[in-house]
C-alpha cells in the first residue's frame, strides 16, 4: 500500500507549503478589516470568500496553517525529546527512579490526553505558549511509556550486553546502542501525535482556550464561523477541511510507517 | 481467576489514589485560590482570612488533601463558587447528558464496526476491503466538531428535519429529547466507526492466519461458524481494550461536541466553570472523569478473560 504514503505526503506538501508561504506572504493581510465586503462568497478577488469582518479567508487559512503547524511541530519535538530522555533513563536505570517515574506517568495516563491538556491550560494560561506546554505535558506520559517499553526489550539483547562487557559506560551504551533501536516505534508515535496535537489545538481554540482572536488558527476560525453558517457556509467548510486533511495525512503516513516498521503486520 | 481479580482490584485502588493526588495538585497549582477569586478586588484581608479558614485553605497541602478526601468519601465534593450549589449534584445532573450520548454512540459504533471490520478482513485485499479501509480512514480523520457542524447544516438547516438548538431531558419528553441527541450521537458514532473498523479488521486478519482457523475449515466447518465462533471472539479482545480507551477519550473530548450542539453536558460544564474560575466544579469534573476512566479500564480488564481466558491464568 504505497498509495497511502504518496497521498499522505502530497497533503503534507500542500499544507506545509501553504504554512511556509503563509509565514512570509498572504494574498491579503490576515487581519485586514474590510467592512464593505463582509461575508462575501468566494470570487476571483477572494478565492475562499471573506469573513464577518471582511477579512480574506484564504489569507487567514494560510496564516492559521503557519500557527497550527508551528504549534504542533514544537509540541511534538518537546514531548518526544523529553519523553525519549526520561523513558531511556527510566528503562535503563531501573530501581526506585524507574518506579517513581512510572507512578507519576501512570497517574497522568489515567486522564484522557485532551482533558489533561485542558486542566494544564487553566494553570498555564491560554495562548500559544500555554497550549504548547500544556499539550507537550499532556502527551509526555504516553511517549515515556512507549520509549521505556522499547528500552526494556532492547536492553536484553546481546549487543547491549556485549557493549557492557567491553567496558562502555552506561551512558554510552544508552545513547549509542539502545536509543537508535527505539527510533522506529518513536517515529510511528510522533506521527500520530502530530495529528492528536493538531486536533487538540483546534479543539482548544474552538472552545476559546487556545490562541486568542484576531490572530487566526483553524480552530478559532471554525468557532467564529458558527453564527454565520446559514449565510456563509464557506467560513465553516474551509478551516474544518484543513484540520481534516492534516489528520488524514498523519493517519496515512502513520499507517505506512507502521507497515514499514512492523513486519508482522506487513505480511498480514 | 480470583488472583487475577484481586490483583486487578488492588491496582485499581492504587491508580484511584494517584488520580486523586493528581487532581488535587493540578487544582492547587492554579494561580489564586477560591477565596480570593470569590471575593475579588472588593474583599478585605479579614474577609479573605475568614473564608480561607472556613474552607481550610490556610492549612498545609497534605492536611487540605486529607480533608478533601474525607469529604469525598462522604459525598461532599464542596460547593460551586459560582452558584453555591453542591458540586456533586451539579455534575451528576450534567453527566447524564454526556453519558447518554457517549454510550449510545459507542453501542452503535461497535454494532456496525465489528461486523464490517470482520467482513473486510475476510475479503482482505479485495475492492470491498479497500473501500472499507478508505472510508474508515476518512471518517476517523474528521474532527467531531466539524462533522457535527456539517450535519447540523444539512439536517437542521437545509432539510429542517431536526432542531438546531436546545435540549430536553429524556424524562420530560422522550421523542423531543431523542430529536436533540440524534445528531451528536450520529457524529460521534460515525467517527468511532472509523477507528473501530480498522482495529477489528487488523485483529481479524491476524486471527484468520492462525492454524486453528485452517483446522476448523479443513474439518469442513461452515465458513459462518468459523467466523462467528473462532475468529470473532479472538479478534474482539484487542478491540475491547480500544473501546475502553475511546470511551475515556470521548468523555474527555465531549466539551467541543456539546458546544456545537449547545447541550448541557459535563464537558460544557467543565468549560463554563473554567471560564468562571469555579475551581471546585473544575476539580470535581476532572476527578469524576479520571475515576470513570479508571473504572472503564477495570471493566474492560474484567471482561477480557471472557474472550481470551489465557489472560486470567497468567
Amino acid at each position: 500500500m504505497k498509495l497511502n504514503l504518496i497521498i499522505g505526503l502530497l497533503i503534507v506538501l500542500l499544507l506545509g507549503g501553504a504554512a511556509l508561504i503563509g509565514a512570509a506572504w498572504t494574498p491579503y493581510h490576515p487581519m485586514q478589516l474590510d467592512m464593505l465586503n463582509r461575508l462575501a462568497p468566494p470570487s476571483f478577488g477572494h478565492w475562499l470568500g471573506t469573513d464577518e469582518f471582511g477579512r480574506d479567508v484564504l489569507s487567514r487559512l494560510m496564516a492559521g496553517a503557519t500557527t497550527s503547524i508551528a504549534i504542533a511541530v514544537t509540541t511534538v519535538l518537546m514531548a518526544v525529546s523529553a519523553g525519549m530522555i526520561i523513558g531511556l533513563v527510566s528503562g535503563s536505570v531501573r530501581g526506585w527512579t524507574d518506579r517513581g517515574l512510572m507512578a507519576v506517568t501512570d497517574a497522568l495516563l489515567a486522564f484522557p490526553g485532551i482533558l489533561l491538556a485542558l486542566a494544564l491550560i487553566v494553570i498555564l494560561g491560554a495562548g500559544r505558549t500555554g497550549i504548547i506546554l500544556a499539550l507537550s505535558l499532556a502527551y509526555l506520559p504516553a511517549v515515556i511509556r512507549i520509549v521505556r517499553s522499547a528500552v526494556l526489550s532492547i536492553r536484553e539483547k546481546e549487543y547491549v550486553e556485549a557493549s557492557q562487557v567491553i567496558g562502555n559506560s552506561q551512558a554510552y551504551t544508552m545513547f549509542v546502542h539502545i536509543l537508535p533501536n527505539c527510533l522506529a516505534p518513536i517515529s510511528v508515535m510522533a506521527t500520530s501525535m502530530f495529528g492528536w496535537v493538531i486536533l487538540a489545538e483546534s479543539a482548544l481554540s474552538f472552545l476559546g482556550l487556545g490562541v486568542a482572536p484576531p490572530a487566526p488558527t483553524w480552530g478559532n476560525m471554525l468557532s467564529a464561523s458558527q453564527p454565520y453558517f446559514e449565510r456563509a457556509l464557506w467560513l465553516s467548510l474551509a478551516p474544518g477541511a484543513c484540520i481534516a486533511l492534516a489528520l488524514l495525512a498523519t493517519n496515512l503516513i502513520g499507517d505506512a510507517l507502521r507497515d514499514r516498521f512492523d513486519p508482522r503486520r506487513l505480511q498480514a | 481467576m480470583a488472583t487475577y481479580l484481586a490483583r486487578r482490584l488492588s491496582m485499581m485502588l492504587l491508580t484511584l489514589s494517584l488520580v486523586a493526588v493528581t487532581v488535587f495538585v493540578l487544582v492547587r497549582l492554579v494561580p489564586g485560590d477560591s477565596a480570593s477569586l470569590m471575593l475579588g478586588e472588593a474583599g478585605s484581608l479579614e474577609q479573605l482570612a475568614i473564608l480561607r479558614a472556613r474552607w481550610g485553605l490556610d492549612q498545609p497541602w497534605p492536611i487540605q488533601f486529607l480533608y478533601w478526601i474525607k469529604g469525598l468519601l462522604s459525598g461532599d465534593f464542596g460547593v460551586s463558587t459560582r452558584t453555591g450549589e453542591p458540586v456533586l449534584a451539579l455534575i451528576l445532573a450534567r453527566f447524564q447528558v454526556s453519558a447518554v450520548i457517549v454510550l449510545a454512540a459507542m453501542t452503535i459504533a461497535v454494532l456496525v464496526a465489528v461486523p464490517v471490520g470482520l467482513y473486510a478482513a475476510w475479503k482482505q485485499n479485495s475492492w470491498a476491503d479497500l473501500a472499507v479501509v478508505s472510508v474508515a480512514t476518512l471518517l476517523l480523520s474528521i474532527p467531531s466538531f466539524w462533522l457535527g457542524l456539517l450535519l447540523l447544516v444539512v439536517f437542521g438547516l437545509k432539510l429542517s428535519w431536526l432542531p438546531i438548538l436546545g435540549y430536553v431531558g429524556f424524562g420530560e419528553d422522550f421523542s423531543r429529547a431523542l430529536s436533540f441527541v440524534i445528531l451528536p450521537v450520529a457524529t460521534l458514532a460515525l467517527i468511532e466507526i472509523g477507528v473501530l473498523v480498522r482495529m477489528a479488521r487488523a485483529s481479524a486478519i491476524e486471527v484468520l492466519r492462525l492454524e486453528y482457523v485452517t483446522h476448523a475449515r479443513a474439518k469442513g466447518m461452515p465458513e459462518w461458524r468459523v467466523l462467528a465462533f473462532h475468529v470473532f471472539p479472538n479478534a474482539f479482545a484487542p478491540t475491547l481494550t480500544l473501546i475502553g480507551l475511546i470511551l475515556g477519550n470521548l468523555l474527555g473530548g465531549i466539551a467541543v461536541l456539546e458546544t456545537v450542539f449547545t447541550l448541557p453536558g459535563m464537558g460544557r460544564l467543565l468549560v463554563e466553570s473554567i471560564f468562571a474560575r469555579d475551581y471546585p466544579v473544575v476539580q470535581g469534573c476532572l476527578l469524576l472523569t479520571g475515576v470513570i476512566f479508571v473504572l472503564i479500564n477495570l471493566i474492560v480488564d474484567m471482561l477480557y478473560p471472557i474472550f481470551d481466558p489465557r489472560v486470567a491464568r497468567a
